[in-house]
């Protein structure tokens, strides 16, 4: 890359990338794992592996689950729908599927409170039933579905665009059903790209705050999801503890994040094998 | 975008039914999922009549709520997106050792939970920490005022301009650049006359999404806010106030500010993702080519 010496400013550029990558990013996160060392191993077991800590992790690891398998459903039959078929408003759907991403987190959370409330909109409907959607897991199930579902449609959307039709010729000529080839041809090349947007609104899910606080309905043991518990614990400004749960939660985060990297570089080796 | 292929052979199309019932089920999914919430906001902020709206949204706190969430967005947005340009200068221009390891770290706030986000700043510049307390005997307080909500935004908004700028840039390639500096323009000169305009759509789109988030977070200000009524509210805020004060119609009548923004968002996105996505695809199909034929 001699070609490129021509250009200026390396220098200056990646000078001013790594300071202000080092004063906003760096060093803020930093702080908290230096944070976590001063606390002993008792200390950070305690907060750790407290009853309400176990409660509040396995809430947040199942909705997080559950949404993000809502999402993986219907957002495959939406990135489908939106690829292959013609309908009207097509376009206008399309561009309304990033909402979730568009939409301030705090207004998420109200909105979808009011919506599944008992006398709600929706929450209506599921009372009959004695179903109640609002201030229950079921409800922070459904906020964490609202936030991941553009991942799964926006991460196969472009895999299902690119598809060539000629396998599905191939398969077709060959005499498979089209049950048959969506299960031996498409769903196996789409499969990485699933489980990266999986990844992602898992991720996702499990850090969101804003649209889970409200409809959660915060109750310990019960509907008090990770990033709740830690609010609540800086609140009674118990720092230590909030650092011990947090440095958990980064720590998974960051794995998630691996993850993703190598399920995306599979996907890339597939693609250029294929 | 791909072509549409509204004359795909036979024997690749789904038999009209599952077409009719694919359809269906999308359509009823995302009517229920994200067409209900976003009619549900406005309906709930007019519930209560047009004139409790505009009282609702013109009233001291909520005007200082809007002030607050612009200031925020205008000091974060051009810093972010001045450090998207500078990285993507040195990413896409230059080689270097530990370059796809800077990507990666770049991206790192987006998988940090907004309330561990805020809470960095509070374990870093809090009252009870050495610079916190420094700075506090010097009558400067950063959490639980404006500064901490500022920092606390920029670290969340932070990858937006970066990764949208990046791919640019190393789509556009160098060569005009090249050329410019070749011909006696200064560094600056190139910058400003080539570098800019090449990636002015990028730009502008890195900016917009950097916006968005930077206007409508809520989960990392929340933290560093302290919940002062009326002086380090910003509107995502304020609506949780409003809400928990059973100001129902109010909190929706913000709310709904922000989801105006939200669609404006979603608009500019759609017209400059398609001027951007080309450019981008473009490029990648022509960096192809010539690895094939080297």
């Amino acid at each position: 890359m001699k070609r490129h010496r021509v250009l200026p400013g390396f220098g200056l550029t990646i000078g001013w990338t790594m300071f202000y990558l080092s004063i906003v990013v760096l060093v803020p996160l930093s702080t908290i794992f230096l944070k976590a060392t001063s606390l002993s191993w008792t200390e950070f077991c305690v907060d750790v592996l407290a009853p309400r800590t176990i409660a509040a992790y396995k809430l947040s690891f199942g909705a997080s689950t559950a949404g993000a398998f809502v999402d993986s459903i219907f957002g495959f039959v939406v990135a489908w729908t939106l690829v292959r078929y013609e309908f009207p408003l097509r376009r206008l759907v399309d561009v309304l599927i990033d909402l979730p991403f568009a939409l301030p987190t705090s207004v998420a959370g109200i909105t979808l409170t009011a919506l599944y409330a008992e006398n709600g909109w929706l929450g209506r409907w599921f009372t009959p039933f004695g179903l109640k959607v609002a201030f229950t897991p079921l409800g922070i199930t459904v906020a964490m579905a609202f936030v991941g579902l553009p991942f799964i449609v926006r991460t196969i959307q472009p895999v299902l665009e690119d598809l060539e039709p000629e396998y599905e010729e191939a398969a077709a000529t060959l005499g498979a059903g089209r049950l048959q080839t969506f299960r031996r041809v498409i769903f196996p090349t789409l499969l990485p790209a699933l489980l990266t947007g999986f990844a992602l609104a898992f991720a996702r899910a499990l850090g969101e705050y804003g649209s889970v606080v409200f409809i959660s309905g915060n109750m310990p043991f019960r509907t008090e999801v990770v990033p709740l518990l830690i609010m609540s614990k800086l609140e009674q400004f118990d720092y230590p503890g909030a650092t011990a749960i947090a440095v958990v939660m980064l720590a998974i985060s960051f794995t998630i994040l691996l993850g993703i990297n190598g399920l995306q570089k599979w996907a890339g080796r597939r693609l250029m094998a294929s | 975008m791909a072509a549409r292929r509204p004359d795909v052979p036979r024997a690749t199309a789904d038999p009209p039914a599952v077409r009719r019932a694919l359809i269906a089920i999308a359509l009823t999914f995302l009517a229920l999922f994200l067409f209900i919430p976003l009619i549900a906001v406005f309906a709930e902020a007019l519930g209560k009549g047009v004139g409790q709206y505009f009282a609702a949204i013109t009233s001291s706190e909520s005007l200082a709520a809007i002030r607050l969430t612009l200031m925020t967005a205008a000091i974060a947005v051009p810093l972010n997106v001045s450090f998207g340009l500078t990285a993507a200068w040195a990413i896409a221009r230059f080689e270097f050792p530990g370059k796809q390891l800077l990507i990666t770290v770049i991206d790192l706030p987006f998988s940090v939970s907004p309330v561990i986000a805020g809470m960095l700043f509070v374990l870093l510049l809090g009252i009870r920490t050495p610079i916190g307390g420094w700075l506090d005997d010097h009558n400067v307080r950063i959490i639980f005022a404006e500064p901490g909500i500022v920092l606390a935004t920029i670290f969340v908004t932070f990858p937006f301009a970066a990764r949208e700028l990046i791919p640019i840039m190393q789509s556009v390639g160098s060569e005009e650049e090249q050329a410019a500096i070749v011909l006696g323009a200064s560094g600056w000169q190139s910058f400003l006359r080539v570098t800019i305009p090449n990636v002015k759509w990028g730009l502008l789109y890195g900016m917009v999404l950097c916006n968005s988030r930077a206007m409508g977070e809520f989960g990392a200000v929340s933290v560093v806010s302290g919940h002062i009524r009326g002086h380090t509210n910003t509107m995502p805020l304020y609506v949780e106030i409003l809400y928990n004060d059973y100001q129902f119609a109010a909190a929706f009548a913000v709310s709904s500010l922000l989801t105006m923004l939200a669609v404006a968002t979603l608009v500019a996105k759609y017209f400059l993702e398609r001027r951007v996505a080309p450019q981008v695809r473009l490029a990648a199909e022509n960096q192809d080519v010539m690895e094939a034929a080297a």
